[in-house]
């Protein structure tokens, strides 16, 4: 018995060792892993989820159309440098966009997402619907035929060739050329628009000037090759060439959710709850040492040998720490003890029944563990919605932290309660501290 | 010995009581839903110069911004909350505050959707039904071989709606008092606590089933209160430990998920009162057939005589 409990004792200490390493440092990882990971909240930066409209698009084609749009976005993140974004299709039509550590202004934001497809539209008389409407007044799409059929003129049919170019008074131009199906479009709309206004837009916006105003050249002379768009500005003519060229959003994506934090705001938050975590392990350990004596240490140390045991998993599953995690992870521990007090009340119980220390430790044990099992298993239940809850919800990432951090805390705790507490416990057994029962249950009164 | 059970009528009362004044305030104050819940925009600015509360509120108002809602958070930076911004209406926002306030840092910014917001709030509905029914189940699943396991299946039921209503009382008060809104972290907190409260009132019905199988003969009430005083340490030091956490959390993390902290930490401390006083007091009522006689307007505090 005794021998066996050693053998237990050294892989008690053996695993604190490994699960020590892997914790330290916090920021990296000594076995081939990353630091700890920071949620949003934790470290700033942003995170978006987009709309993506679907309702012109076939049902067969939407998995396609979404894989397309997260990978054009992804193309348009990388060059800002982030160095783990997440960009990923949630459900049917929602993307996710998280991109931790970023500050980014309204500008990029708004570009992240922006459909990058230019079309093209004629007045509409008072009698057709209009397709847009502004200060320059109604306007639909304009068609012509292809093969018999009705098309509408828009970028999709650019050669991805655009380019930035400044004419001899130094305006910029947006230089494009058709496709073949565009040129024969072009010819057509453009021959029978000579002299009026061909209006140019993105989505349901006129495409502005650099002056503010919509842009909407008027027709000199047919167009069939290529053409070119004046009036931007350099900075908005040269990404959108970029977009034009690396490829537009298959469809229109609209801001859903968004969360912007700044990094500082982060970096205080981590300080804070580092502290409170801290601060309430050390309170606790001094309550279980003073109220429990010799089993309460006992008790405080497979507090810190949990608190590093589940932080080293923290680190290896890995699981996203964020505020609401943290908080998670704190609570369990007021719960961890839990398990701890169960069992040193049943402990004491036994003694005053006139139990030796043996017995009494390992009958305590015994008779404690169906309730901690049983009682447990509802803070299981609960997680367990609460997981679900966060992965079906749009902004739901700190309730899946939650869930996580809490899950993880009490199924640890049940481990370390049993396992390292009795482990500890039984080595006073047959020590001549054994025989001082008040060491272990000060208000005892045997029977 | 303590008796516990003696005095149920008592507690119920209290319980009684509480409940009664957090329902009035519920039907006075409501509870006001956030951002997360209802739709709309929350900006926390750090201003570089003092700013003062009335003037930021005022300048608001005057810009159309009627349902806004300004408070300063522990920090010294202010939270404005309002309908869904646009960006233009944002950029357009941030300008004018820059021109009267001076410069300021963007320390936070969030958006929702009010369609998002409604599903949150569907969803977040269906997850507390769906544990109230899954928690039902495994306790009278857990107490199967006891005669009659779904008694110790409602009464934690009814303590666990017990622990909800208290907390959403005292939460709708401090909201009616201090302004504050319910979110997502207030909806997770009071799912912990239904989990907490279910907790505690299984490790006291465990010490009831295993009393009940040791002496079968013995009178219920007796056993129950014998298995309530075996555990009050026990319940006690745990909830201890746990607001010892909670407190340390609310007092170092402070406005962020202080409506996180602020639920749990309510909610223990119901939990702990409904699984000590409420759940095994049922139970005793149940066995006795005392909703009879409740029910037949048997005076108050007859039974509560030791």
């Amino acid at each position: 018995m005794l021998r066996k409990n050693t053998l237990v004792l050294i892989a008690i200490f053996l695993t604190f060792v490994l699960a020590l390493l892997v914790v330290l440092p916090i920021d990296e990882g000594l076995l081939g892993k990353k630091g700890t990971l920071l949620g949003l909240d934790l470290q700033g930066g942003i995170h978006l989820v987009y709309k993506a409209d679907l309702s012109e698009i076939a049902s067969d084609d939407t998995a396609e159309i979404m894989d397309g749009a997260v990978a054009v976005i992804a193309n348009r993140i990388n060059p800002l440098g982030v160095t783990e974004p997440i960009i990923s299709k949630q459900g049917e039509d929602h993307i996710v966009v998280e991109l931790p550590g970023l500050s980014v202004t309204e500008k990029q934001k708004e570009r992240l997402g922006r459909t990058a497809l230019l079309e093209f539209g004629e007045q509409a008389t008072e009698e057709e619907e209009a397709r847009w409407e502004n200060e320059l007044g109604r306007w639909k799409p304009a068609t012509g035929t292809i093969n018999g059929q009705e098309q509408a003129l828009n970028s999709s049919y650019f050669k991805e060739n655009t380019y930035v170019d400044r004419d001899d008074f130094g305006r910029v131009l947006l230089v494009f050329e058709w496709d073949e199906e565009g040129s024969t479009l072009s010819e057509e709309i453009t021959s029978r628009m000579i002299g009026k206004r061909l209006g140019i837009f993105e989505g349901d916006a006129p495409l502005l000037g650099e002056d503010g105003l919509p842009t909407a050249p008027t027709v000199q002379g047919v167009i069939t090759d290529s053409g070119q768009i004046t009036g931007l500005s350099f900075n908005e003519a040269a990404e959108l060439s970029k977009q034009l060229n690396l490829g537009r959003l298959p469809v229109s994506l609209e801001i859903i959710y968004e969360l912007t934090i700044s990094p500082v705001l982060g970096a205080d938050f981590v300080d804070l709850s580092l502290k409170a975590g801290a601060i309430g392990i050390a309170l606790v350990m001094l309550f279980m040492s003073l109220y429990y004596r010799l089993p309460g240490l006992v008790a405080s140390l497979s507090l810190i040998f949990y608190g590093v045991l589940v932080m080293a998993l923290f680190k290896m599953i890995p699981v996203t720490l964020t505020l609401a995690g943290i908080g998670g992870f704190v609570l369990s521990i007021g719960m961890a003890v839990d398990a701890n007090v169960l069992i040193f009340e049943r402990i004491k119980e036994e003694l005053g029944a006139g139990r030796t220390l043996g017995a009494a430790i390992e009958v305590g044990f015994s008779r404690a563990w169906k309730a901690i099992r049983d009682s447990n298993i509802t803070t299981f239940i609960v997680c367990g919605i609460l997981y679900w809850v966060g992965s079906s919800i749009v902004a739901g990432a700190p309730v899946m932290g939650f869930a996580l951090t809490l899950f993880i805390g009490v199924a640890v705790s049940m481990f370390t309660a049993i396992l390292a507490t009795r482990t500890l416990l039984r080595l006073f057994v047959g020590t001549r501290l054994a025989q001082r029962t008040n060491l272990f249950s000060p208000y005892l009164r045997r029977k | 010995m303590i008796n516990i059970t003696d005095k149920r009528f008592r507690f119920f009362l209290i319980s009684g009581v509480v409940i009664l004044i957090g329902i009035i305030s519920l039907a006075v104050f409501g509870l006001k839903a956030g951002i997360e819940l209802r739709g709309g925009s929350m900006l926390t600015l750090g201003f570089e110069q003092e700013v003062d509360l009335g003037e930021l509120r005022s300048e608001l108002a005057s810009l159309g911004y009627t349902s806004v809602i300004v408070q300063t958070t522990g920090e010294g930076d202010y939270l404005i909350r309002t309908t869904k911004l646009t960006t233009g209406e944002k950029t357009a926002l941030k300008e004018t505050l820059t021109a009267k306030f001076g410069s300021f840092a963007e320390r936070s910014f969030e958006d929702i959707d009010p369609i998002i917001a409604k599903q949150t709030a569907r969803t977040a509905a269906i997850a507390v039904a769906i544990a109230a029914i899954g928690i039902l189940l495994y306790v009278t699943w857990a107490f199967r071989r006891m005669p009659k396991p779904f008694r110790y299946g409602a009464c934690a039921i009814v303590a666990l709606v017990h622990d909800a209503l208290v907390a959403l009382g005292v939460f709708s008060i401090i909201g009616g008092i201090l302004g504050w809104e319910i979110n997502l972290m207030f909806i997770t907190g009071l799912l912990a606590v239904i989990g907490y409260s279910v907790n505690n009132t299984v490790v006291i019905f465990d010490r009831i089933r295993e009393n009940l199988l040791e002496s079968p003969s013995s009178d219920f009430d007796v056993i129950v209160n014998n298995s309530l005083v075996e555990t009050l340490t026990r319940s006690l030091n745990t909830s201890l430990t746990t607001i010892i956490v909670v407190l340390a959390l609310l007092l170092f993390v402070g406005a962020t998920i202080q409506n996180f902290t602020v639920v749990l930490l309510i909610g223990v401390i119901a939990g702990t009162f409904s699984s000590l006083f409420i759940a095994p007091s049922l139970l005793v009522v149940w066995e006795k057939g005392e909703w009879r006689r409740f029910i037949k307007r048997r005076p108050l505090g007859s039974s509560t005589n030791n």
